[in-house]
């Protein structure tokens, strides 16, 4: 069975946010709220200064507290590719799954129930790639099968230098950022 | 020096969290109080004190099902998908603190009101008489009211533990992540409960031991405060850092005034001079005893939402 995930080149991204307006257009994601969201850190003091920029999103963990959370089973993690979604009609919106996620990927959906990335799951069945990834203008995202060794993914965290976001949270985020 | 700027502005997640406003705090005391008096209950029956006729033991329990339901209702008004709330009972999951406690809750209502049938309230004895029959069934069979005690200590404890379990699994929220939390909300739910029943016992003799009592369970929740702080501050450094919240961050003020102070270390006082006859009772000390427990509810809750991996890093 696939492990999907996602490789972000922070060298090539230009946080153009053409991947957060893509995400809110096929997602009808509500106005105010953000399923990703672009984080720009600055390391160090002038002039030995570092700049990253990160498209950032739910990580969709191998180990996953939002789904042991879950009272109800809404949140699981999907057969396609272990993608962690949430069943809209289980979730009472309890919140614990977003007290429970270290990267505060998810909100509360106006119509009462958690929400967040689903890698585009709907596009993924259907051969297409995430919208986020689809529209990046400087290709900076790839999106695959993390145990093909032979997957571009899998390639570019073989030959480049790569991180993910909070590894001590000890959840095994599925999202590398390149640097 | 390390900058983070960020497009996300979801609400109830940016700046910091605050999924759970009034209602959880709330739910968590009513939740803890009810545990204690079940435990102090189940004893008083467990020790045969249930045969004295104005024993507390029957006071207990109607006033238990009014709290619990009180904090249920709360824990109702918190869910975003309310029509759904019907959802927790149709499942199990093992994983899941909060379906336990859904299921806790559940037992714990008959459990309290086998309890209350032992000498039901006079104006429900008297709307439904055949409540005499189960009364006299009841007081028939000692081995039947010595498991109804039991039953009670024991689902009141799972009751107190679960509260705290519910954060501590929490494992993205530093504060929260102890294994002391279950112990400080189900010492502080018995130092309530102690506190309340102390207030309304009418036996003098039973007020005087839940007084000393309280006294017992207010100097292990300083312990326990103690060792909570002790074990975040010598973990990880998200964990120091949430430990700071509450020794001199933005929360301490609030947590020493209140819930040390206000909460735990003057009514000990108080009610050590007045277990030792050198003051009369007073409602005093227990009232600032239960107004300390719902602050520590209260803070416990806001600190931990506000204690996160990135505030770590960058505030």
């Amino acid at each position: 069975m696939a492990r999907y995930g996602m490789v972000i080149d922070t060298k090539k991204c230009v946080g153009c946010m053409d991947c957060v307006v893509a995400c809110k257009t096929e997602n009808n994601v509500p106005e105010g709220h953000n399923r990703d969201w672009i984080v720009t850190v600055t390391n160090g003091k002038f002039p030995d200064v570092n700049l990253e920029i990160q498209s950032q999103r739910c990580n969709h963990c191998d180990n996953t507290p939002c789904v042991s959370c879950c009272p109800t089973g809404a949140s699981h993690v999907h057969e396609v590719g272990n993608v962690v979604l949430v069943d809209h009609e289980m979730c009472i919106g309890c919140k614990a799954c977003l007290a429970a996620c270290p990267y505060d990927a998810r909100y509360i959906h106006p119509d009462g129930y958690a929400d967040k990335c689903t890698f585009c799951i709907h596009r993924v069945e259907k051969g297409e790639l995430p919208a986020c990834v689809s529209v990046c203008p400087t290709h900076c995202m790839y999106f695959g099968d993390l145990d093909d060794p032979n997957s571009e993914v899998s390639k570019l965290l073989a030959s480049r230098k790569n991180h993910p976001l909070i590894p001590e949270a000890g959840t095994s985020p599925r999202i590398f950022y390149l640097i | 020096m390390q900058d983070l700027v960020t497009t996300r502005h979801n609400p109830q997640i940016d700046p910091s969290m605050t999924v759970w406003g009034w209602e959880i705090p709330v739910y968590l005391f009513l939740g803890g109080l009810v545990a204690g008096m079940m435990i102090i209950s189940g004893y008083f029956i467990f020790s045969h004190r249930y045969k004295k006729t104005d024993c507390v033991t029957y006071v207990l329990p109607i006033i238990s099902i009014v709290l619990l339901s009180v904090g249920m209702f709360s824990l109702f008004l918190d869910l975003e998908h309310k029509l759904y709330v019907w959802r927790l009972y149709t499942t199990f999951r093992i994983t899941s603190p909060m379906s336990w406690g859904a299921w806790i809750l559940i037992l714990v209502y008959p459990v309290i009101i086998a309890n209350m049938l032992m000498d039901p309230p006079k104006y429900i004895a008297e709307k439904f008489p055949q409540l005499e029959k189960v009364k006299n069934f009841i007081h028939e069979r000692p081995m039947l009211i010595k498991n109804i005690g039991v039953g009670n200590m024991l689902l009141g404890g799972m009751l107190g533990v679960y509260t705290g379990v519910l954060l501590s699994t929490m494992g993205s929220r530093p504060l929260w992540n102890s294994s002391m939390l279950w112990v400080l909300f189900l010492i502080s739910g018995l130092s309530t409960a102690a506190a309340f029943v102390h207030m309304i016992a009418a036996n003098v003799e039973e007020r005087e031991l839940l007084a000393k009592a309280d006294n017992g369970f207010l100097t292990i929740e300083l312990f326990v405060l103690a060792l909570l702080i002790i074990g975040l501050s010598t973990s990880s450094a998200v964990h120091i850092a949430a430990a700071k919240l509450l020794i001199n961050g933005i929360f301490a003020p609030a947590f020493w005034v209140f819930v040390v102070g206000m909460g735990v270390v003057i009514p000990l006082i108080i009610q050590l001079l007045a277990v030792n006859h050198k003051i009369k009772h007073t409602p005093i000390a227990p009232i600032m005893v239960i107004v300390g427990g719902l602050i520590l509810r209260f803070i416990i809750v806001q600190a931990g939402q506000y204690s996160h991996y990135l505030n770590a890093h960058f505030k």
